[in-house]
């Protein structure tokens, strides 16, 4: 069998973190109850007349030009015409002629190093209402109708699941940043459809595609590639042809079905919105909301790396989330210089163990960057040892509060007063002859027992480092 | 003279159901009017703007501000059929 290329595109329909819907003021709240969020425009009563949301197109813009977009100067709207229950006036209002971006891509990176993935254009539309199926009949509910989508197509740049993936996360996340979106995959926030098609090696023309519909995990669109291109390579092995078809991931039986639609479903028909006028933005209004944008992760990550001196490694994990990133970065530039890897240490294991412990995110704790940063200068000035400072970030994480003045009001400070410290290392060594003679004998091992009962004398307050080198002398002198 | 209109094709994807007859009058009707229109073909348009809209106005927005949604009782007073508060319809398939 000759080897064979694997063509993929990506449509990611994402929607806006907007209040209200595109062309009406009904509420966008999620999980209201069935048709509460409704009016004459979202439901589609003839007459009513769409009004364009502003907070959508900046959105929409402010996506492009996280994403290197050319913004259109001038952008209209139109009707794509279409027959079925989610959209009561039988048309939806999208763009086709002149969406608001175009051009644009990601980087994604792969094994053979980064990638970039073109973007063809982005575009904005108005969602569909929500479709329940029953076993007899179907219901609709149109709270979801009229929620601004913006649509992201890619060029079909992309050759397999893992990249398709790649992307689908990198778009996430740079959406995310951009606070566009909150691509919360759950309540439906992000919705793909996938092109497929293989081709011989060699051949130039793409092969014929297929099309899988809206699928709105991670796992799915995974899942609904591998299958569908095991499906079209023996199907092209057996001497099969491949026909261009709409098909359905079904996730309980694990396979892409046909959806059998009839034929000329694509042709939509599509002309000009003679409800809505043109959308044109000055060079002026696209600075403008360029100057809102936050930096790009990828950029964030080198950044972080120069900055704060750590590791590639750590920068990627606190970059990931922009929130974890904004909450390390205040609390490094509240402590003494250097302390950045010390900072990032903090972050990456006490108190992102913490977040995954109780499922919540930076900004749901009372954990705040000036009693993370303040923590870590108490470590490393000695006021407080390590067990003790994990015990308080873990009070911190839960009950907020500056670990200094708990430090003071319980006097958890270090005991680091000589006198004291050697007092409790001739008490341990006159209770624990046995164990001196152990280490006499040669069980080096002894000492750790012995620095484990001053630290208990001391009630956990001592310098654990100091009272080892305090033992060690102590015990060479007697040998 | 219009090879781009299909009034059958049409009429198909519309969910219009015509008779031969009304077939051939809608085709020959419509075709004159595009023809008509497509006269504008013959001139030499090279460097003009196309109209985007019948009205010379441009960004006609509303800014993101929440109003009342209509009464649930007074949108499902109209339907046929309703389950609950949803809108009840046949059983449907397939998507779009
Ligand atoms: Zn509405």
């Amino acid at each position: 069998m000759s080897k064979y290329l694997i063509t993929i595109g990506l449509e990611t329909h994402v929607q806006l973190k907007t209040n209200t819907k595109m062309f009406c003021g009904c509420s966008l709240k999620f999980g209201e109850e069935p048709n509460t969020n409704v009016c004459p425009v979202c439901l589609g009563y003839p007459g009513a007349l769409p009004v364009m949301n502003r907070e959508a197109v900046k959105l929409t813009v402010m996506s492009g030009l996280m994403l290197g977009c050319e913004i259109s100067r001038l952008s209209t709207f139109d009707r794509k015409n279409y027959f079925y229950p989610d959209m009561s006036k039988d048309y939806q209002i999208s763009q086709q002629a002149r969406p608001l971006c175009l051009g644009g891509g990601v980087t994604i990176q792969t094994p053979a190093g980064p990638k970039r993935v073109r973007i063809n254009h982005i575009h904005l539309e108005e969602d569909a209402a929500k479709i329940n199926h029953y076993a007899r009949f179907s219901g609709v509910d149109f709270n979801r109708c009229g929620t601004p989508l913006m649509e992201i197509v890619s060029e079909p740049d992309l050759s397999s699941p893992d990249e398709a993936l790649a992307y689908v996360q990198a778009l996430k996340q740079i959406l995310v940043y951009a606070g566009v979106s909150d691509c919360n995959l759950e309540e439906g926030n992000l919705r793909c459809d996938v092109n497929i098609s293989v081709r011989p090696e060699g051949q130039e023309q793409l092969g014929t595609r297929a099309e899988i519909k809206n699928m709105n995990t991670f796992k799915g669109i995974y899942a609904a590639l591998e299958y569908e291109i095991a499906r079209q390579l023996a199907t092209v092995a057996r001497g099969g042809v491949i026909v261009q078809e709409t098909r359905r991931w079904e996730p309980d039986l694990g396979e892409t079905q046909s959806m059998r639609s009839k034929e000329n479903a694509h042709d939509y028909r599509y002309f000009p919105e003679p409800d809505l006028v043109p959308v044109a933005l000055a060079s002026e209004q696209i600075a403008a909301w360029k100057a809102l944008l936050p930096e790009l992760p990828s950029a964030r990550r080198e950044r972080m790396v120069a900055e704060y001196g750590i590791p590639e490694y750590d920068a990627g994990v606190l970059a990931d989330a922009k929130e974890n990133a904004d909450f390390f970065e205040a609390a490094v530039r509240l402590c003494s210089p250097g302390l950045g890897k010390t900072v990032s240490n903090w972050f990456m294991t006490e108190v992102m163990r913490q977040l995954s412990v109780t499922g919540k995110t930076i900004s749901e704790c009372p954990l705040t960057p000036a009693a993370l940063a303040e923590l870590v200068e108490l470590v490393d000035k000695r006021v407080i040892n390590g067990p003790t400072a994990k015990e308080l970030s873990a009070e911190l994480f839960e009950n907020g509060g500056m670990p200094g003045v708990l430090v003071a009001k319980r006097g958890l400070g270090q005991v680091s007063d000589s006198g004291a410290l050697e007092g409790f290392v001739e008490q341990a060594i006159a209770a624990n002859a046995k164990s001196v003679e152990d280490y006499r004998a040669g069980k080096k091992a002894a000492a750790g027992f012995l620095v484990g009962q001053v630290m208990k004398l001391s009630k956990g307050k001592a310098d654990p480092q100091r009272v080892g080198i305090l033992v060690a002398e102590k015990l060479a002198r007697l040998a | 003279m219009s090879h781009t209109l299909d009034v059958a094709y049409v009429a198909e994807l519309a969910r219009l159901e015509l008779s031969p007859d009304e077939k051939r009058t809608f085709q020959l009707q419509l075709e004159t009017i595009v023809n008509y229109v497509e006269k504008i073909g013959e001139l030499d348009l090279a460097g003009i703007e196309p109209t985007l809209h019948g009205q010379a106005l441009v960004n006609v927005f509303r800014e993101d501000v929440v109003v009342p949604s209509l009464d649930r009782e007074c949108v499902l007073a109209n339907a046929p059929e309703r389950n609950g508060f949803e809108f009840k319809l046949p059983k449907i398939v397939e998507d779009a």
